[in-house]
């Protein structure tokens, strides 16, 4: 049938256990997409190491014979970084799931990159330590796609994100090489290419080791809930929360849809009426959460807020964060589908941001629901559409595409955590120039010059931005014609 | 809308050094990257011909509602202290100055990092984006003004420590914060062992502490905070209180520990990693990460004593044979640094040698 694929599952059986290989094509199904489940495709075959060395070998393999490798931690990304290669190779790292140490000497851990981000935290919890960036999907997604992705969460404007949490991580390069990026010091030599390595979507080299920063867990946390008749008064008080010195550990927007949906959702007790809803939570030492909780209270006050509600305990503190963090599955009961957009902006063009997603939205006809890191000032608008309709999910695609133009035209990114993977390939050429494309892919090629890991996602071809660029010039109209009201 | 903070000493010449850059690599010409020159005993020296970018210089924008500040690289480190000052913010890293002339961009290069680092973060993890020209005279710009960006490679953090090598540094976006309301630094007289203990429990325990450092007999903590919070921590230590200034001399070097004629080591080890055993004077920083040793032990035994507690080690100061300054590097890590240097620096004209021996 196909020779090329035979000799190299005979090949990979010698070095990969019983278990470390899948070539059914029934099962192999189960791997076509990642989060983003519009993207789908059918792998050539699966192989799930248990080992750095049996990574090793796969590479070494694949480099030999010329064939794509796409690694995949839980499969939980959204923006089809994990999609499949007709041709090629997925690699699972799920079976490479064991935390290899906790320190708590040395607040460190240790772990495979098929571990969970949230078992991190569990394992570390009798130490009273924790890892602190937190996806939403961090019961499933795994540190090695952390790793890839440079995940946030809803804490990393005081906490950071992936990469300010990662000491070391060791790599595998397509040619099989381990290097060992970073150390457990606060300082290495050299080139810092841990930061190259980790947000690099898998095309640089495939995680097989990683050690984490562990934090002490605050002595206390206090949630504030506001509700505010006007979103754009929302907007002003996250700004003025921030000018008034203090950095929440977390501090969240919802808009209406969002909040009925939610609510209708998880009975969080959220005030259905409001234009939007700030979360602010505070942690830190007793004394500090105290003080801070009181001046967060004033400029809520004074910035307009028709509700300000303190979680009384943790059990209310845990209900309206619930509320928050299945806003994703809410919003989906609304339609029959809808598409995660993950956009970031200045925090101070929140207002009008938002004003001109409400623009979109009617002008594509789609109903929009907005929840946002507000803190940070990453936005997730949620486009809610039906793809039974015929062109609905082109309209909705539109509509994402647009936002992000926007996001970039207000000074912001085209994505503030998922990624670029497949789903945002043509942005990357309104946010860089030829230079900027041409210097990652150099970089790419200095780490796989045959250009066999993860090809075809994160970094578009100067070719592919060009042709968009004249199809937009043909179309009579600039990228998006929509937004000169900015 | 940008915003000049001090318009008369505000200057543009990104488009002047776009040129000598590239006319240096038309003619294969090495290029000295000069900023205040206040870093240039931190490595080892470099032949070419100088690049002044200390004319480039002015806050181009900075919000303290968002937290950015974004500073073209050769202002006075000083100035950009002092607005965010007028502001109650401050750079979170605490950067060492290391001499009255030192810009933005040589801080970043050499990815400098003071007292607070355990705690805040390092120079590197507050560089959100950043502008600079390569060794063909192009200029490019990564990352951004926002706190989080996911697109592409994240090449403004590479450039944090690069020394240079990689690229001249134009403008850099940095993310700010405010000023703790107090800061209180208390001495308890304990000798090294003791005092390494006292800053891993420290460590791992939710305390406000923004400074941890042991020398000469005794371990300096400092508290930082609300005032209630910093206060009752403070006073679950003990202790002496003694004066702030403490952190300056540690960080800008110019403590008397600094002032001695033999080799001086910086030692980088995991915080729980016991003292070397290596003769000479010791000074503990960074929680017990950061490691100073004057000795005159052979470098070959620094090195690997490092090595051993899974660290490294770094001869800033004092005669020795060049090889021995800083441990080899992983071959495999060598050859990739290497096309690294190729993609940024083709003709190899930018600080060459300061990073690397070989290119």
């Amino acid at each position: 049938m196909d020779r090329q694929r035979d000799e190299l599952i005979a090949q990979l059986r010698q070095v990969l256990p019983p278990d470390g290989l899948c070539t059914e094509a029934s099962m192999l199904h189960a791997w076509e997409c990642d989060g983003m489940s519009a993207l789908r495709q059918v792998p050539w075959l699966v192989v799930l190491p248990q080992t750095t060395a049996h990574v090793q070998a796969v590479l070494r393999l694949c480099r030999e014979h010329g064939i794509p490798v796409v690694a995949r931690g839980a499969g939980t990304g959204l923006s089809g970084g994990a999609m499949p290669h007709e041709r090629g190779v997925l690699l699972s790292l799920a079976k490479m799931n064991a935390i290899l140490d906790i320190d708590p000497l040395a607040c460190t851990a240790r772990v495979q990159p098929g571990v969970r981000n949230l078992a991190v935290s569990e394992a570390a919890r009798p130490h009273g330590l924790y890892y602190a960036p937190d996806p939403s999907s961090q019961i499933a997604c795994t540190i090695g796609g952390n790793v890839a992705e440079n995940s946030g969460g809803v804490h990393c404007l005081k906490y950071g994100l992936t990469v300010h949490n990662v000491m070391r991580v060791q790599l595998v390069t397509m040619d099989g090489y381990c290097l060992e990026l970073g150390t457990e010091t606060l300082d290495s030599p050299g080139y810092d290419l841990l930061a190259l390595a980790v947000g690099s979507e898998g095309l640089l080299g495939v995680v097989t080791e990683v050690t984490l920063r562990l934090l002490p867990r605050p002595e206390c946390s206090q949630l504030l809930l506001a509700a505010f008749d006007d979103v754009a008064r929302a907007a002003d008080a996250v700004g003025a929360i921030i000018a008034a010195g203090v950095i929440p550990a977390g501090l969240e927007m919802m808009d209406n849809p969002a909040i009925r949906a939610a609510e209708a959702f998880v009975h969080a007790g959220y005030p259905t009426d409001a234009a939007a809803l700030l979360l602010c939570e505070l942690d830190g030492p007793v004394a500090d959460v105290i003080e801070q909780t009181g001046w967060v209270e004033a400029v809520l006050g004074k910035a307009g807020a028709s509700e300000i509600r303190r979680a009384r305990d943790e059990t209310e503190r845990a209900l309206l964060w619930k509320g928050r963090k299945s806003a994703f599955p809410a919003v989906g009961r609304l339609a029959p589908d809808y598409y995660c957009m993950d956009g970031s902006i200045p925090r101070r063009r929140l207002a009008d941001v938002l004003q001109g997603i409400a623009g979109l939205s009617q002008r594509y006809g789609l109903a929009v629901a907005n929840v946002f890191h507000a803190g940070d000032g990453n936005l997730h608008p949620l486009i809610l559409y039906d793809a039974n309709q015929p062109d609905e999910l082109a309209r909705a695609e539109a509509f994402g595409a647009d936002i992000l133009g926007l996001c970039v035209q207000v000074g912001g990114s085209i994505t503030g955590e998922h990624g670029v993977g497949v789903e945002k390939i043509d942005q990357m050429c309104l946010q860089f120039g030829a230079a900027e494309l041409a210097c990652f892919h150099a970089i790419k090629q200095a780490f796989d010059p045959d250009l066999l890991l993860n090809p075809g996602k994160a970094v578009p071809t100067l070719h592919r931005c060009a042709e968009l660029g004249t199809m937009h010039v043909h179309a009579g109209q600039l990228p998006h014609a929509g937004l000169e009201r900015f | 809308m940008p915003r000049l903070v001090d318009p008369e000493q505000d200057s543009d010449l990104g488009d002047r050094l776009c040129d000598r850059v590239a006319e240096a690599f038309a003619q294969r010409t090495p290029l000295r990257i000069v900023g205040g020159d206040t870093k240039a005993e931190l490595g080892p020296a470099v032949c070419g011909e100088p690049l002044r970018v200390t004319g480039h210089r002015g806050i181009v924008d900075y919000q303290p509602g968002e937290l950015v500040l974004t500073a073209r690289a050769g202002t006075p480190l000083a100035q950009i202290e002092a607005e965010l000052a007028r502001h109650g913010q401050m750079l979170p890293f605490e950067p060492p100055r290391l001499g009255p002339g030192a810009t933005l961009g040589g801080t970043i290069a050499c990815n400098l990092s003071g007292p607070r680092r355990p705690w805040a973060g390092s120079a590197r993890d507050h560089v959100l984006g950043c502008s600079l020209i390569d060794g063909r005279g192009q200029r490019m710009r990564f990352g951004g003004q926002v706190m989080k960006n996911v697109a592409g490679y994240d090449v403004s953090r590479l450039m944090a420590g690069a020394s240079g090598t990689l690229g001249v540094l134009l403008d850099i976006s940095l993310k700010v914060l405010p000023r703790p309301a107090t800061e209180v630094t208390l001495a308890l007289a304990i000798d090294a062992h003791a005092a390494l203990e006292r800053m891993q429990r420290l460590a791992a325990q939710p305390v406000p502490l923004s400074a941890a450092c042991w020398l000469d007999g005794r371990l300096y903590l400092r508290f930082s905070g609300a005032p209630a919070a910093v206060a009752y921590h403070a006073g679950c230590v003990g202790g002496t209180e003694v004066a702030p200034d403490f952190w300056q001399s540690v960080n800008e070097r110019s403590h008397s520990f600094f002032s001695d004629a033999r080799p001086l080591w910086r030692l980088s080890l995991p915080t729980c990693a016991m003292q070397p055993d290596l003769d000479g004077d010791w000074l503990i920083d960074w929680g017990g990460a950061r490691r100073w040793l004057l000795s005159d032990a052979p470098g070959q035994w620094v090195h690997e004593r490092a090595r051993r507690l899974g660290g490294h080690a770094l001869r800033e100061r004092g005669a020795g044979a060049d090889n021995e300054r800083m441990a080899a590097t992983d071959p495999a890590l060598l050859v990739l640094s290497r096309r690294l240097k190729q993609v940024f620096d083709p003709a190899g004209i930018l600080n060459r040698g300061r990073m690397y021996r070989e290119f």
